[in-house]
């Protein structure tokens, strides 16, 4: 009993598929996914265009409004020095979505790509990159990404530090690779690859053609992950004083730096920034789900 | 018209009943509906049966007709929140188990009634040994001591014929075979001494040795214990030899039901008499082209209001389309759901083009064997499969997968190449495919040497020799549409010049190969198997071959797809002047298909001949018994057979037996066999055999 689509043969009973908008084809299918979406384009607005967006300057120190509740002129209150939290949040997703979602989107393409060749190739090819991999995998994140940071130094370009990013990206690669290669194990006995190889196709084609559309959904899900975790591990970088430094804004900078004195008298110190991570992370999760569903012909249907 | 219930009361129908108690099991007007997102999928319509005490009740019907779920509706396994059932009664030992509660139904479950499931590998868990999984049931359903439950799941493998059974209890589901797993889920479907057993497709995944084997054990336990039998199949010819009744499924409907020598000798509805004629059989001449049961059963979404069959049936008349007939009887006491039964019964099946007459079978054709297309010599593929680093002086394993094959293929005919699984049959393709690298010997295309072409040769080679594979579900990609998969190849070797010319291209080869144009734009998912394996076809035909390796092509398919499939096989081959490898372990089909035949075992080559030649004659004691397993669709005929069954099961190829590999379960096997490998012999004129005893 496992063929259920017994669809008949006669032209009459299929329907012609209608070719639709590609967006708008997301948004009817995906409603949250939509959601998720509009949340990262809004958080994407609002730090490429922060200068306009924010009410005030975030850096401005302002001893006459010290630790102000939530009110009409600082809608989110403001810290111990005055400064206005909402623009300091607005100005913050410059930096998480810059340094949280390249990080993430590189560390995981590239673990992805070398998940693949190790799962393809086998044998020492596997081997080798397998134990790079263990080594990488070893360090204790923080570890890694102190070291990365301390050798390389600071590189900022356009006021995002790519070395930072570097620095997070990294670690991600071993992980990533190790659950992409167990998919695409998996993957490589099946017919279908056989078939690839029979026809004499390059490598090159069949891991970006056959492996790669098959793991979309593994890879997917962990890079909404470590999108959150990315955006985490900066605001550890930046307790330590290594990554993004005061006064710049920054979400997890936010939640670490002087917060942690006040949080009792002036709770929206923390509240917002946390809200703000939070609403990242879940954004990028639904999105990520509606994302894999859309692209799977299956679930699509 | 007479009724059902006066159509039991009819006197052949009671004939067919006497001197039987009252039923074990009996299912009485079952509906079953699945309520999905797309709509409510009305799986089962109104189905009856009865079995009883002692007695093999077969159901048959092509995959999606609804014959799993109805005995599953038996032990009550549907998934909970989707299936329904809307009405019905199944009577077991007089109480009806749609009203007991879920706590009552677990202790009919296991106990009175058990299940055997498809497929031996993954019904038993993998981490749990088997002495334990034999007496888990046993703890669950009697008050029984550890040693008692031991000494209960020695005497179950004694009884399943599994050898040295002390050790058995102890080991792992892997560290057995497919037809030994299969055992021990028969063992613990035993194990409470149950009074009814259900099977659901017990030897489909099963050579046909061991599906021999393993049936007769089932009949034999069935008689021998009084235990009633209920086989779930696909293919009518299994059941042939050991069903007492037949019952016949077509989209959720009963079609036909008659105990088993009335369905094989005078089957009476379309359906049954397509299913029967849609098998090659091995006890006939062979027919020119098979007949099949043309397009696909209908969506139960929305079936059709009149006879469900009516769209791929040759004797529908505007009547069946119009409205639905009703199960009814039959002067022999057949139950049969067909306006036209009557008129069949009178006339023949073949006046209303249901059974062609047999075919002249193709002339043999003319194939020039001067020079071989294909030339394998002295072919050797070892795997080197021990673990870790063989650096610390650990043992090497090595599976001979092949060993010193060689064979020769000529343009224009198919050789079939036929075996067990595990005989390497499949590594001989791969290894011709380049999948897998000779270790020894070589492969010489037309006369080139494989192994020394240069890579831009090599591509030329690849685009000239093709595959098709076996699982039509798993060998096309699922995430390109049916028009990528097919114009994959040709963008790739720039066979089009653009995708305009790709796309008119795959509309050809759609055609070509018995599908529509349209379907470019579908996901593999959602074709059924038989039309996958067209799209397979499809792909392969695409670089314009002229030499295809067929890997077991049919042999996830049903009956009456099969049929389709061979049929397109052998006209594309006559159209293109293909060259085929055919590698399948259906004796039967390969008879039909092939020009000349090659039997192998563990690696080496047993026998070589023209088809006639080996099938009138067949030499070697290998081929004679894989002969002798193959089933014969006639009740009759094959009880009458003299069946005898294969016993033991191939051996691990990593510890191949010395000399001749056959000699452990040959009947004919003496010292002499043990000592030295049995070459291949000239011992016809062209019919080889590796037996030193002819």
């Amino acid at each position: 009993m496992t063929d259920t689509t017994t669809d008949t043969v006669p032209a009459v009973t299929y329907k012609v598929r209608k070719a639709r908008h590609p967006i708008l084809g997301f948004v009817l299918q995906q409603p949250l996914g939509a959601m998720g979406l509009l949340v990262i384009i809004i958080m994407m607005l609002c730090g490429l265009f922060a200068e306009v967006v924010a009410p005030y300057d975030p850096l401005q120190i302002d001893y006459m409004a010290i630790l102000q509740a939530p009110s009409a002129d600082h809608w989110m209150g403001t810290d111990d020095f005055g400064r206005d939290i909402l623009s300091r949040v607005i100005y913050g997703a410059r930096t998480a979505l810059a340094v949280g979602f390249i990080a993430s989107l590189a560390g995981c393409s590239i673990g992805a790509i070398i998940g693949m060749v190790s799962a393809y190739f086998g044998g020492w090819v596997d081997t080798i990159i397998q134990r790079l991999m263990d080594v990488l995998l070893s360090f204790p994140i923080i570890v890694l990404a102190l070291a990365i940071v301390a050798i390389l130094g600071k590189n900022v370009v356009g006021g995002i530090d790519i070395n930072l990013i570097i620095a997070i990206g990294l670690p991600i690669i071993p992980k990533v690779a190790r659950v992409i290669r167990s998919s695409a194990l998996a993957i490589r006995e099946l017919p279908y690859i056989d078939a690839a190889r029979a026809a004499g196709f390059s490598h090159k084609r069949i891991v970006m053609r056959h492996i790669l559309p098959n793991v979309t959904a593994p890879f997917l899900i962990m890079l909404t992950a470590y999108v959150a975790q990315a955006i985490l591990l900066e605001a550890s970088l930046s307790f330590l004083g290594l990554g993004v430094t005061e006064p710049t804004p920054a979400w997890g900078l936010m939640l670490s730096g002087s917060a942690a004195q006040y949080y009792q008298e002036a709770p929206w110190m923390i509240i917002f920034p946390g809200i703000a991570i939070s609403l990242a992370v879940f954004a990028f999760n639904l999105f990520g789900d509606a994302l894999r569903d859309w692209l799977d012909p299956k679930v699509r249907m | 018209m007479p009724t059902l219930v006066e159509a039991r009361a009819h006197p052949a129908f009671r004939e067919a009943s006497k001197g039987r108690e009252a039923p074990l099991l009996s299912v009485q007007d079952l509906h079953l509906h699945f309520v999905t997102s797309r709509g409510v999928v009305r799986a089962v319509e109104g189905i009856s049966y009865e079995v009883h005490p002692g007695e093999m009740v077969a159901i048959v019907g092509e995959s999606g007709c609804g014959k799993s779920v109805s005995a599953l509706s038996i032990m009550r396994l549907l998934p909970k929140l989707t299936a329904r059932i809307v009405s019905g009664k199944i009577m077991f030992n007089g109480r009806n188990l749609l009203d007991l509660s879920d706590s009552e139904m677990r202790s009919v479950r296991g106990k009175d009634i058990s299940m055997i499931f498809q497929e031996p590998m993954t019904s038993l868990n993998p981490v749990l040994k088997i002495g334990f999984q034999l007496t888990e049931a046993l703890y669950m359903h009697q008050q029984i001591s550890k040693t008692a439950a031991r000494e209960r799941a020695l005497e179950l493998l004694k009884m399943v014929g599994i050898p040295d059974p002390e050790r058995r209890l102890d080991q792992y589901p892997h560290q057995f075979s497919g037809g030994m797993r299969q055992r021990v889920m028969i063992a613990i479907g035993l194990a409470c001494n149950p009074k009814l057993i259900i099977a659901d497709e017990p030897t489909t995944a099963l050579d046909v040795t061991i599906q021999a084997q393993i049936l007769k054990l089932m009949k034999d336990l069935s008689r021998d214990l009084g235990i009633a039998m209920i086989v779930i199949t696909h293919n009518l010819g299994i059941v042939a030899r050991y069903a007492d009744r037949v019952n016949v499924m077509y989209a959720a409907k009963m079609v036909e039901q008659a105990d088993a020598e009335s369905i094989f000798s005078t089957p009476r509805h379309p359906y049954t008499i397509g299913l029967l004629r849609s098998v090659p059989r091995l006890d006939r001449p062979r027919e020119g082209k098979l007949a099949t049961i043309e397009g696909l059963p209908p969506n139960l979404l929305s079936p059709p209001s009149g006879c469900r069959f009516a769209d791929r049936c040759k004797a529908a008349i505007d009547t069946c389309r119009a409205s639905d007939p009703q199960l009814r009887p039959m002067d022999e006491g057949q139950l049969v759901r067909c306006f036209r039964a009557e008129e069949i019964a009178e006339r023949g099946p073949e006046a209303f083009g249901l059974a062609p007459p047999h075919g002249e079978a193709r002339s043999a054709k003319t194939i020039d064997r001067s020079k071989p297309l294909l030339k394998l010599d002295r072919l050797e593929t070892f795997f080197d499969v021990s673990s870790g680093f063989s650096l610390f002086g650990s043992e090497k394993s090595i599976v001979k997968a092949v060993n010193d094959v060689s064979l020769d293929i000529y343009q224009g005919e198919t050789l079939g190449l036929v075996g067990e699984s595990g005989c390497g049959k499949t590594t001989v393709g791969r290894t011709i495919l380049q999948l897998e690298k000779a270790t020894g010997g070589t492969i010489r295309y037309r006369e080139k040497d494989l192994a020394q072409l240069s890579s831009d040769e090599m591509k030329k080679v690849r685009r000239d020799i093709q595959v098709i594979f076996q699982d039509p579900f798993s060998s096309l990609n699922p995430r390109m549409t049916i028009g990528q998969i097919i114009a994959e190849p040709m963008l790739v070797y720039k066979l089009q010049p653009n995708r305009k010319a790709a796309r008119e291209r795959v509309s050809d080869l759609l055609t070509t190969v018995g599908l529509y144009p349209y379907m470019a734009d579908r996901y593999p998912h959602e074709l059924s198997g038989g039309q996958r394996q067209r799209v397979g076809i499809a792909r392969a035909l695409a670089l314009e071959p002229s030499f295809i390796v067929c890997d077991e092509p049919v042999s996830a398919l049903d009956v009456s797809i099969q049929a389709q499939v061979i049929n397109l096989l052998e006209e594309l081959q006559e159209r293109l002047g293909l060259t085929y490898l055919f590698i399948a372990h259906d004796l039967a089909v390969v008879r039909h298909i092939s020009d000349r035949v090659a039997v192998m075992y563990l690696g080496r080559m047993m026998e070589l001949a023209d088809r006639d030649e080996l099938y009138d004659n067949p030499l070697h004691p290998y081929t004679k018994a894989l002969l002798d397993a193959v089933p014969v669709p006639d009740a009759r005929l094959e009880r009458e057979r003299d069946h005898r069954i294969l016993g033991g099961e191939v051996p691990s190829p990593l510890r191949p037996p010395q000399g001749c590999v056959f000699s452990t379960r040959c009947p004919l096997a003496s010292k002499e066999c043990r000592q030295e490998v049995p070459p291949l012999r000239e011992i016809r004129p062209n019919h080889y055999a590796a037996c030193i005893k002819l």
